[in-house]
């Protein structure tokens, strides 16, 4: 059972869809970034690589960045998005942050991989920076379980519904989070 | 006479008599290979719950490689996983590459592949040593050892490194590869296809070895896919997951292997995988130095490095697994973010689930075949 980019990309366009109307759901991902509220005292300013991709589904050539599909979803979408990868059959490779400070959000990056077909996906989703928040995929890869706390244990990034959210490879006082730009040792 | 109830008769664990207790393994235990703490509750001699405790030997690569250029960074890759130092150059020097679109000459391709099979096989063989080590048979790591010496020579002579090789470049290689290693090599190839089958008669087909891992410790194909388990672990459960076959880089398609696996799931399974991994990595190898041909071992790299704004994945197949590094640039000479996706963290994160109800010896049988390296999980 081998996925088809075709049929992903329509389920998540679907997916994407859905989420627009209500709006209870934040305003982060999806299209354009968030206002830049950029901090006066930040020494760390980036501005082009930070910008949100203009459209969420982007097939990308492999040969360029290493992987085929990249996704950029709402936060309260990543849950259903790893649902739709888990029944196509997908594993997940990995899960990590990267913390824009000029733009004053977090970004939380899913990688997935497929052991019977080569095809790579990426799934992301832009957090405000004040309450990084995210619900857990651990119910759908168990697997996320650890990586989800070493995104925590970096960014502090909360994965909501978590079941063991402690300090994994800092120490078990730590209360800092070392690769937020603004972390300062 | 009332019967008193001895102390191995309870009714299970039901009985209010009944109890367990917490076994600390690590962080400094032989077994465990590193700091690597496991703290199991024991029922008895059964296994309720084992969780891996890490973070011990933790050094925060990933921030290093937020404050230092893109090359400066290259060295502390080969300190990740110090067995498979090639295999982790290798792809940090591959996403870099691939984001400053860097043509790497054929030549250096094939140093590459050749250097990365012979440091497989190296980590194979301190695998086999040491798994061998733990379920208590001495002999096999002092075999192991033996030829691995020679492989590692072949190695020191090339980069000047025994373990922590940092040979490649952006766009190549530090140095050509002379004639001496390229003799070298075919010799060492020649020299291991007899010993490999010494191993088999030797341990691999011994009845002791057989007992103590066949349907110990099975993993199946759908626990490694729910917890992102690579490697000899997947393709000891059946499925052929090659990061070299399922995303191909370097001169690997050119290149004739198979991808050996058992469908067995158990430790034996996992063993074997790796025992045959030896073999296809010598058959690659030769191939590789029949058509390896001259010419440059450097292509054109800017002075400074600066690499485009975006991100970069670049995965190889490393000894234990899928190595994968995403590089985010921000247009500037140090990178914005560096993850080092490790194929040991996804490998024991499976280690509870496997492991409950499993007796102690068997579970330290299946840790060993797991091929852990401590450094490579914490990073």
């Amino acid at each position: 059972m081998s996925p088809s980019l075709e049929q992903l990309t329509a389920q998540f366009t679907r997916l994407i869809a859905n989420a627009a109307p209500p709006a209870a759901v934040p305003a982060v991902g999806a299209g354009a970034p968030a206002t830049p509220a950029a901090t006066a005292s930040t020494p760390v300013a980036v501005a082009a690589p930070a910008a949100a991709p203009a459209s969420p589904i982007l097939a990308v050539d492999y040969a360029l960045k290493g992987y085929h599909l990249d996704v950029t979803v709402p936060a309260a979408q990543v849950v259903e998005s790893a649902q739709i990868l888990d029944r196509a059959g997908f594993c997940l490779d990995t899960i990590t942050g990267v913390d824009w400070l000029a733009q004053n959000e977090m970004e939380v990056v899913y990688d997935y991989l497929h052991f019977a077909s080569p095809l790579r996906i990426v799934v992301r989703t832009r957090l405000p920076r004040a309450t990084p928040e995210v619900a857990t995929i651990a119910g759908v890869f168990p697997g996320a379980n650890w990586h989800e706390r070493e995104t925590h244990d970096f960014f502090g990034i909360q994965f909501v519904g978590h079941p063991n959210l402690k300090p994994f490879l800092l120490p078990e006082d730590a209360d800092f989070h070392p690769l937020r730009k603004d972390y300062k040792p | 006479m009332i019967a008193q109830k001895d102390s191995f008769s309870t009714g299970g664990p039901g009985d209010p008599s009944h109890e367990t207790f917490v076994l600390n393994l690590g962080p400094q235990h032989p077994a465990a290979h590193g700091v690597l703490r496991v703290l199991m509750t024991m029922d008895g001699e059964w296994i309720q719950r084992a969780e891996p405790v890490i973070g011990y030997i933790h050094r925060m690569h990933e921030k290093m490689g937020e404050n230092r250029t893109w090359a400066k960074f290259l060295p502390n890759t080969s300190r990740i996983d110090y067995l498979s130092a090639m295999h982790y150059t290798h792809a940090f020097v591959g996403a870099v590459e691939r984001a400053a679109k860097i043509e790497v000459p054929l030549r250096a391709e094939y140093a590459r592949v050749i250097t990365s099979e012979l440091n497989r096989i190296s980590s194979h063989m301190v695998w086999w040593g040491a798994l061998l080590l733990d379920l208590g048979g001495f002999t096999p790591i002092l075999y192991a050892f033996d030829d691995r010496e020679k492989l590692l020579d072949l190695l020191e002579g090339l980069c000047g490194a025994r373990l922590t090789y940092c040979y490649y470049r952006f766009g190549g290689l530090y140095n050509d590869v002379d004639d001496a290693f390229l003799k070298g090599t075919r010799e060492f190839v020649q020299h291991m296809k007899p010993r490999l089958k010494m191993y088999r008669d030797l341990v691999t087909d011994n009845i002791i070895l057989r007992k103590r891992l066949t349907d110990i410790g099975p993993i199946s194909a759908e626990l490694c896919r729910r917890y992102g388990a690579t490697g000899p672990v997947i393709r000891g459960a059946g499925v052929a997951y090659d990061v070299r076959r399922a995303e191909p880089y370097s001169v690997y398609p050119k290149l004739d292997f198979k991808i050996p696996t058992y469908p067995q799931a158990d430790s034996m399974a996992r063993y074997l995988v790796r025992m045959d991994e030896m073999e296809q990595s010598l058959y690659i190898i030769e191939q590789a130095l029949d058509q390896i041909t001259e010419g440059p071992f450097m292509g054109k790299v800017p002075r400074v490095l600066k690499l485009p704004p975006g991100d970069t994945c670049y995965a190889v197949e490393a000894a234990r697994g899928r190595f994968m590094v995403r590089i985010v640039s921000d247009g500037k000479d140090i990178p914005y973010r560096v993850k080092l996706r490790t194929p040991s963290f996804s490998n024991l994160s499976l280690y509870e689930e496997a492991a409950k109800g499993m007796i102690l010896p068997d579970a330290l049988a299946m840790m060993g075949s797991l091929d852990l390296v401590i450094p490579d999980i914490d990073r």
